[in-house]
C-alpha cells in the first residue's frame, strides 16, 4: 500500500472527511433535525407521515420494568431485533433469528441466554449505546427477510443499501454485504463488503472491502459483477421523500428490501461516511456540486430522483 | 443556500494572531520579560561597610546613598546592623541611610547592600533647582594667583566644559606654574578645583565614583568633578580632565553633601566590597512589575497557590492544539476526544516513562477486572462507579507496592484523573466487544500517541515560560485552533486511506 498524492485525490472529486463535516454537514444540516435521525424511533415516526415504510415496531422499552414484558413478548416471536433508539453505527443491535429451547439464537448462529439479552437492553436503557451517553430506549423491531435474490449474496446478515442523499437528491448508493470478518453486520469499517451502484439502473460496479478492490465476495464466493436491485427508482424516490421528513441537506438513507414489504427504511445517518466513494471509484464531490449548481431545484421526491437517474447515470 | 464568506472570518483570525504576537512583544519590550526561560542578567552587588568607635553613647551614623546614579538603575536596598534603627531618609535633596543606637560602645560595623542592575536608558533629569555658582573669597596672596591661573584659562576656552578642562590642565603638575603651586600646596586640590570653578562663575561640586571590578573588596571612592554647565551636571576626571562617567563607573554620591556622617563616634571609614551577579532576566523583571505599573498584566499578582495552578492550566491550549492538529491536519483516531491532553497533564506531573508505565498498568489491570464485572450484570452506572473505585483501589495498590521497593514513581499514579481512566476502561472494553482487539489497539495507540506528543509540547521549558508569561499567545493558539477548523483539505490518513482510488484515476 502506498500513498495518494492529494492532486489525484482531488481529479477524482473525492470527499474527505474535514471538507464533509464543514461543507456539507455543517452547513445543510440543521442542528435541530439531528434528534430527528439520531433517535430510530423519531425517526420511524417522522417518515411514516411521508409514506415511507420501516420495519414493524413491535415493542419500545423505556423503563427497567418494562423488561419482564419484553420476554412475555419476545416468548411468542420468532425473530426480531433489538436496536437501541439512539445508537449509531450499528452499535448495540441484536439479531435474534429463532429460539432453541431456553435460549435464542443470534443471526451469527451463536446462542444468547434470555438473561444476557435482558442485559443487554439494560445497557441500552443506561445509554451504553447512545450517542452522548445519555440514557436511552430499546426498540424491538419485526425481523427484515431480505429477498432471496440480495439474501444469498450476504453472509448471514441482512444486506442494506446506502443512499447519500444531498438537497433531497439520491448522488451515490452502494450495497453493503455481511461477511464473517464483521459478524454478519453489514459496517464497512468491520469488514462488510460494499458494492457501488449505478444510480441511473442499480446495477453493481465496483465491491470493495477493508478499502481494498475485490470482485467475489470472500464469503459466499459469488461474483458481485452483476448485481441488480429490483425496483430502483421506488428505492431512490424513496430515499428522495427523507429529505422532506427531516430537512436534512445531507444524508445517509439506508434501506432493506424485505421480501413481503419491499423497500423499508433501515435508519438515517447525519454523518454518512466516505467508503461509499471507494465502493463506486469515484469521487461525491463533482455530484454534489452539480446539485449546489442547481437554479431551480425539483420539488417532488419522484422528480429529483428521475432528475438524478439521468445525470448521474455511469453510461 | 449560498455558501457565506469567509473574508470576515479570516479578518478576526488575523486580527486575534496580530492581537496575541503585538501585546507579547510590548510586554517584552516594556517589561523586559525574557522570550527564554534561562535568559541571564548582570546585576552588581555592593556592600557599603560603616567601620567606627563608639564612645559609649547615643549613636547616629548618615550615609550618603545614591538616588539615580547614571548608566545603572537600583534593584534592591537593605540594610544589615544588628541592633540599629535604620531608615532611608531624604536630606537636601540627597539620599542618606541612617542608623540609630541608643547606647553603643566599641567598634561598630554596619553593611548596606545594594544591587544595580546596568541600563543605559536612565535619564539623567536636570535638577528642579538651577545649582548657583558660590562666591568665593580668598585671601591674597592666594587671590591674585586665582584670578591669574582662571584669566589664563577663560582665555583658552570658550564653554564651561571648556573652561573646567583647561583648568584641570593648568593645575597638573607637569604645567604648574608658580602660581598654582602656592596654590596646591596649601589646600586639596579637588576642593581647590570646585571653589576657583565657582569663583569663575561655573557651579561646581565634588562626587565619588566606585570603579567596578568583580569580586573586590575594601574598595574605596574615586573622587570626581561635575560642573553644572546650565542644563546637567557634567563630570570630570579631576586629574586627566576626561570628560564623561566611564562605563564600569558607579556613582555613589553626587552634590556636596557628605559621605559619611558619625555622630557619638570617631575613627569612622567606609568601604565597599562588589560582586557581579547574573540573575534569570524573568526574575528580575517580576522584581521590577511593581514599579512600573504594568504589572496587573501578568499571573505573578496572584498567590504563589494559585499561580501555580494556573502554570498547568495555561498549558492545556497547547494539548487542545495538538490534539486537534493531529485529528484534523494528521488523522489520528483516539479513544474519546481529549482524553488525550489529560494524560497528557498527569504525564507532565507524574514525568513521561513512569507516568506510561503506570497509567498502562492501571488500565490493563483495570481491563481484566472489567471482564469480571460485566458477568455480574449490572446497570451502565453501578459498572463504571464501581469501576472509579477499583481504579482507586488499583492506583493506590501501584503506589504503596512501588513505594515499598524504592520507587517512588508508584506514588505519581494519582494525579491521574480517576474518573477519566475508569471511562477509558469501560469504553475500551466495548469497543473490543464490539470491533475487536484491533480497534482497541489502533484507538488506544492513537490516544497514546496523542498524549506523548501533547505531553512533549507542554512539558516543553519554553512552553511553560511562555504560555505562563505571555498569556496573551493563547489567543495565537485560539487563532490556529480556529483555522484548523476551517480546513477542508485531506487529512494525511486518508492520503493513504484512499489510495486503491489510484486504479480509477
Amino acid at each position: 500500500m502506498g500513498w495518494i498524492s492529494p492532486r489525484r485525490l482531488n481529479r477524482l472529486g473525492m470527499l474527505n472527511m474535514n471538507r464533509r463535516n464543514v461543507d456539507y454537514i455543517a452547513r445543510y444540516n440543521e442542528r435541530s433535525s439531528y434528534p430527528l435521525v439520531d433517535n430510530k424511533l423519531k425517526t420511524k415516526l417522522a417518515v411514516a407521515e411521508y409514506g415511507v415504510k420501516t420495519p414493524r415496531l413491535l415493542q419500545v422499552v423505556r423503563q427497567q420494568h418494562e423488561i419482564s414484558g419484553f420476554r412475555q413478548l419476545a416468548e411468542d416471536l420468532g425473530g426480531f431485533a433489538i436496536k437501541p433508539a439512539k445508537g449509531s453505527g450499528g452499535k448495540g443491535i441484536t439479531v435474534i433469528t429463532g429460539r432453541d429451547q431456553d435460549e435464542y439464537v443470534k443471526a451469527s448462529g451463536s446462542r444468547i441466554s434470555a438473561s444476557s439479552l435482558e442485559r443487554h437492553l439494560t445497557n441500552i436503557l443506561a445509554g451504553l449505546y447512545s450517542l452522548a451517553g445519555t440514557p436511552d430506549v430499546a426498540i424491538v423491531e419485526s425481523l427484515v427477510e431480505s429477498v432471496p435474490t440480495l439474501a444469498r449474496y450476504s453472509f448471514q446478515g441482512v444486506p442494506d443499501i446506502r443512499i447519500v442523499v444531498f438537497r433531497g437528491y439520491p448522488v451515490m448508493a452502494m450495497l453493503r454485504l455481511a461477511t464473517k470478518a464483521s459478524d454478519g453486520k453489514a459496517n464497512l469499517h468491520q469488514g462488510a463488503v460494499g458494492v457501488g451502484l449505478d444510480i441511473g439502473t442499480g446495477r453493481s460496479l465496483n465491491a470493495v472491502q477493508f478499502n481494498k478492490p475485490i470482485t467475489l465476495h470472500p464469503d459466499t464466493g459469488l461474483a458481485l459483477e452483476n448485481i441488480e436491485i429490483e425496483a430502483w427508482g421506488e428505492m431512490l424516490e424513496m430515499a428522495s421523500r427523507c429529505y422532506e421528513s427531516t430537512g436534512l441537506g445531507y444524508m445517509g438513507v439506508d434501506l432493506v428490501v424485505d421480501a413481503h414489504e419491499g423497500p423499508l427504511l433501515l435508519e438515517l445517518n447525519a454523518r454518512p461516511g466516505l467508503a461509499i466513494q471507494m465502493a463506486n471509484g469515484m469521487g461525491l464531490l463533482p455530484r454534489l456540486r452539480t446539485i449546489e449548481r442547481l437554479k431551480r431545484p425539483h420539488f417532488t421526491p419522484q422528480e429529483r430522483a428521475n432528475y438524478a437517474m439521468e445525470v448521474f447515470a455511469a453510461l | 443556500m449560498t455558501p457565506r464568506s469567509r473574508l470576515p472570518f479570516y479578518v478576526a483570525v488575523f486580527l486575534l494572531i496580530a492581537a496575541g504576537i503585538s501585546l507579547a512583544i510590548w510586554r517584552h519590550i516594556e517589561l523586559g520579560i525574557p522570550w527564554l526561560a534561562g535568559e541571564q542578567r548582570p546585576v552588581w552587588m555592593i556592600e557599603a561597610r560603616v567601620d567606627f568607635d563608639a564612645s559609649d553613647g547615643a549613636v547616629l551614623a548618615s550615609l550618603n546613598v545614591p538616588e539615580n546614579p547614571p548608566g545603572f538603575r537600583i534593584l534592591s536596598e537593605q540594610a544589615a546592623s544588628p541592633g540599629y534603627g535604620f531608615s532611608i531618609i531624604e536630606k537636601n535633596g540627597s539620599r542618606r541611610a541612617e542608623w540609630t543606637k541608643r547606647d553603643v560602645s566599641g567598634r561598630q560595623t554596619l553593611y548596606f547592600k545594594t544591587q544595580f542592575i546596568p541600563d543605559d536608558s536612565t535619564i539623567d533629569r536636570p535638577p528642579s533647582q538651577e545649582p548657583k555658582a558660590r562666591k568665593m573669597f580668598w585671601e591674597e596672596p592666594q587671590a591674585t594667583a586665582v584670578r591669574e591661573i582662571l584669566t589664563q584659562a577663560e582665555e583658552r576656552s570658550s564653554t564651561p566644559e571648556s573652561m573646567t578642562r583647561e583648568l584641570i590642565r593648568l593645575m597638573q603638575p607637569d604645567t604648574r606654574t608658580q602660581n598654582t603651586t602656592l596654590l596646591v600646596a596649601e589646600e586639596d586640590y579637588l576642593e581647590l578645583l570646585v571653589d576657583m570653578l565657582n569663583h569663575s562663575g561655573i557651579p561646581a561640586r565634588t562626587a565619588d565614583g566606585l570603579k567596578l571590578e568583580d569580586a573586590r573588596r575594601r574598595q574605596s571612592l574615586m573622587p570626581f568633578l561635575q560642573i553644572f554647565n546650565g542644563e546637567q551636571w557634567l563630570t570630570f576626571d579631576p586629574n586627566t580632565a576626561e570628560q564623561g562617567v566611564p562605563e564600569s563607573l558607579l556613582l555613589w554620591r553626587q552634590g556636596s553633601a557628605s559621605l559619611l556622617d558619625v555622630v557619638g563616634g570617631d575613627n569612622s571609614e567606609v568601604s565597599f566590597s562588589m560582586l557581579r551577579q547574573t540573575v534569570p532576566a524573568l526574575q528580575l523583571s517580576t522584581m521590577e512589575f511593581d514599579s512600573k505599573g504594568l504589572g496587573f498584566l501578568s499571573f505573578y499578582e496572584l498567590p504563589i497557590e494559585e499561580q501555580s495552578m494556573f502554570r498547568m492550566l495555561l498549558l492545556l491550549p497547547l494539548g487542545a492544539l495538538m490534539v486537534a492538529f493531529m485529528r484534523i491536519v494528521i488523522g489520528i483516531r483516539t479513544s474519546g476526544t481529549f482524553m488525550p491532553v489529560l494524560i497528557a497533564v498527569a504525564f507532565v506531573q507524574t514525568t513521561l516513562v513512569p507516568g506510561l508505565i503506570a497509567f498502562l498498568s492501571v488500565v490493563s489491570i483495570g481491563l481484566m477486572m472489567r471482564g469480571y464485572l460485566s458477568s455480574l450484570n449490572l446497570l451502565l452506572v453501578s459498572r463504571i462507579s464501581a469501576l472509579i473505585i477499583l481504579v482507586i483501589f488499583i492506583t493506590a495498590g501501584l503506589s504503596i507496592i512501588g513505594y515499598q521497593m524504592g520507587f517512588n514513581t508508584g506514588m505519581t499514579v494519582t494525579f491521574f484523573p480517576m474518573v477519566i481512566i475508569a471511562w477509558t476502561i469501560e469504553r475500551m472494553s466495548i469497543l473490543w466487544e464490539e470491533e475487536g482487539a484491533h480497534e482497541v489497539v489502533i484507538q488506544g495507540a492513537g490516544s497514546m500517541f496523542v498524549a506523548i506528543c501533547a505531553y512533549l509540547l507542554m512539558s516543553a521549558p519554553l512552553a511553560g515560560h511562555l504560555t505562563f508569561n505571555f498569556p496573551e499567545l493563547h489567543f495565537v493558539i485560539l487563532g490556529l485552533i480556529l483555522l484548523m477548523g476551517q480546513y477542508t483539505g485531506y487529512k494525511l490518513s486518508e492520503l493513504k486511506r484512499f489510495t486503491p482510488m489510484r486504479v480509477y484515476d
